[in-house]
């Protein structure tokens, strides 16, 4: 009952070992340290629940920001009123962040197509105003929610008297802020994959995709539409709210800049680049977005020059200039032109571009890392 | 209502539609019998479609009552009434042109199987045997048995009818309402189709055709109504339809002279 078929069995095998390696492979780019792979194993988790709304039913949200955020300011608030053990606070951050998705998936189901977009990303504003000013008592306004020294931790004082400075955020003893945070936030991520491969293939999953392929043969085929948009809709906010539940895990505090509707924007370019409706296309889509964000951008011309170094000064001196306006603070330049080079020749990601090397390279080896259907790829050729 | 009798599946009662100006059905009243095939005919604009689309609760009424087994369905939605049995297929094939074959004809039996929803995201297709061989069965039905994994949206105009023909049958509907079943089929693909239809008669199953070929209209129906700007102008069998002076005048014109 709990397997996958074969192919996506190997296919999910290979992803956990990726992510488990991530520290070995992460080297030679430079990125092997615990806060950017928790933020790679975080926004990969994220992207993949955005996939579930946004690649197979086909509803594009504008405001998964809002989710993210409020499974940040759950999770901080379960560190503050409970425990620092960083289960109860990622269950809670799931849960309140569902109930909200109910709420606002609700009211903006009502509509399809652009004005769905509109409505979710004007319910994200909101909450981001919302969290920024009127709720301070909730979210500590602009600060931001942290911990303090004067925090009630009923579960955690019941057992043990209040230490001398702020406690970490732990996992039964197991310190969150380096490799096992990095570990527990794999190790999420890898279920999450798991259970959004497990839609994918079950007749659930089937009926997302036909509600994206023709909802009107949907209803004359006797569904009831509303229920499974509203269900991906939801399981999609909770991927979001966990993934926010887990930035607070790494970090623990939670600000309303969290929420703006540039971070929403951010998971649909995740998604897009690397291949929508994919299942591992959202997580390279987030990991190359993560990693452009915080490694490119904090390359200067010194490192530059460093590179170029066996060039002759003159021509150092002439390509310098040029390759920093796409590094260091020019990085969205970098990512914005990729973006355009995906969109225009690989309407389908990243994946699709895997895919076509494959298939270049020998026609029956394409089904390689991903278990994507291949329709998608083919409609967006068509197009 | 007062002339219906036990076994009329379908009674469209007194319907009227109007858009702005356009009386496009006016006092439409329609007893289809149970097990029998029931063909609308008229000339375009006649008002053929909208009357279907009032019978799937794809458009309200302005005023009337459509009563399907007993039950009325005016307002219903189009989930509601499929799931009290009555499948369509529709002018232009609705499909779903991302999904395979087999999977465009497995959705249909999960709704008949399972309700209009279920969350059942823990299982996986591929063990779902049984609705898979029925599918597979009907899909053999149509004579699609080679096209199983092939995307529904790349297939011929004539081959996405048939399948969504098999998504329909899949469900064992008391009534299937199509619409023009065989337009843009060649005659070859029409005869196959004829021959289908006719070979499900046999099941007992109610269906209203609506059709411009008379070729499949006379050698399927068992009744025909004859509509023309919004009104029901003749109705029968099909030799008394056929002799109507009025029919001939409206519709076939001099085609069958």
């Amino acid at each position: 009952m709990l397997l996958l078929p074969k192919k996506e069995l190997i296919t999910f095998l290979i992803f956990a070992l990726v992510v488990l390696t991530m520290p070995i492979w992460l080297i030679p780019f430079g990125g092997a340290y615990p806060g950017l792979m928790q933020k790679f194993a975080i926004f990969g988790l994220m992207a993949v629940g955005f996939n579930i709304l946004f690649g197979l039913t086909g509803y594009l949200s504008f405001g998964h920001a809002a989710f993210l955020g409020v499974g940040s300011y759950t999770a901080v608030w379960s560190f503050k009123l409970l425990t620092m053990n960083a289960l109860p606070a990622v269950i809670f951050a799931i849960i309140f962040s569902g109930l909200f998705a109910l709420a606002i998936g609700y009211v903006s189901l009502r509509r399809s197509g652009i004005y769905f977009s509109i409505l979710t990303l004007a319910f994200a504003q909101m909450s981001y105003n919302l969290a920024y000013s009127v709720l301070t008592p909730i979210t500590n306004g602009e600060t931001g929610l942290a911990l303090t020294l004067q925090d009630p931790r009923v579960l955690d004082l019941a057992f043990a008297e209040r230490g001398a400075g702020l406690p970490p955020v732990t996992l039964f003893g197991l310190d969150m802020a380096g490799y096992w945070g990095f570990y527990f936030t794999a190790v999420i991520l890898i279920i999450g994959y798991f259970i959004a491969q497990k839609i994918a293939v079950s007749p659930f999953g089937m009926m997302l995709k036909g509600i994206k392929s023709n909802q009107n043969r949907m209803g004359y085929t006797g569904f009831n539409t509303k229920p499974y948009t509203l269900a991906a809709f939801v399981i999609s906010g909770m991927y979001a709210g966990l993934a926010g539940g887990l930035l607070a895990v790494t970090d623990p505090l939670a600000g309303a800049e969290r929420m703006q509707w540039t971070a929403s924007g951010e998971v649909v370019l995740m998604v897009v680049l690397g291949g929508i409706g994919t299942m591992f296309g959202p997580v390279l889509g987030a990991w190359i977005i993560e990693y452009f964000s915080n490694i490119f951008s904090a390359i200067n011309e010194g490192i530059l020059h460093d590179v170029f170094g066996f060039l002759p000064t003159s021509v150092q001196d002439f390509i310098v200039p040029i390759l920093a306006l796409f590094v260091g603070e020019g990085w969205e330049l970098t990512l914005g032109l990729m973006f355009m080079l995906v969109v225009i020749f690989l309407p389908g990601g990243l994946i699709e571009g895997y895919r076509r090397i494959m298939a270049r390279l020998g026609g029956d080896r394409e089904n390689g890392k991903s278990d994507a259907k291949q329709p998608v790829a083919e409609k967006a050729e068509d197009e | 209502m007062s002339t219906a009798k036990h076994n009329t599946v379908l009674h469209v009662a007194d319907v009227h539609m109007r858009f702005g100006g356009l009386h496009a059905l006016a006092d439409i009243d329609l007893e289809v019998e149970e097990g029998k095939i029931h063909a609308i005919i008229g000339p375009n604009g006649a008002g053929k479609s909208t009357l279907l689309n009032v019978c799937v609760g794809r458009l309200a009424p302005t005023s009337g009552a459509v009563v399907f087994d007993g039950q009325v369905i005016t307002g219903m939605k189009p989930h509601q009434i499929n799931q009290i049995g009555v499948a369509r297929v529709f002018q232009t094939p609705e499909i779903f042109a991302e999904l395979s074959v087999l999977e465009n004809v497995m959705a249909p039996a999960f709704a008949k199987r399972d309700g209009a929803f279920k969350l059942n995201f823990m299982k996986n297709l591929a063990r779902e045997s049984e609705i898979r061989e029925e599918a597979e069965h009907f899909i053999e039905d149509v004579g699609m048995k080679a096209e199983l994994e092939t995307p529904a949206g790349s297939l011929s105009r004539g081959d996405k009818r048939r399948l969504e023909l098999a998504m329909c049958l899949i469900q064992h509907p008391k009534l299937l309402l199509l619409d023009e079943p065989t337009a843009g089929m060649s005659r070859h693909d029409t005869n196959t189709t004829i021959e289908l239809l006719k070979k499900i008669k046999e099941r007992g199953m109610t269906k209203v055709i609506i059709e411009h070929d008379m070729h499949v209209v006379f050698s399927l129906a068992d009744k025909i109504s004859v509509l023309a700007q919004g009104r029901i102008i003749a109705e029968g069998d099909p030799e008394t339809v056929r002799n109507d002076p009025e029919v001939k005048k409206a519709y076939l014109g001099g085609a069958h002279e």
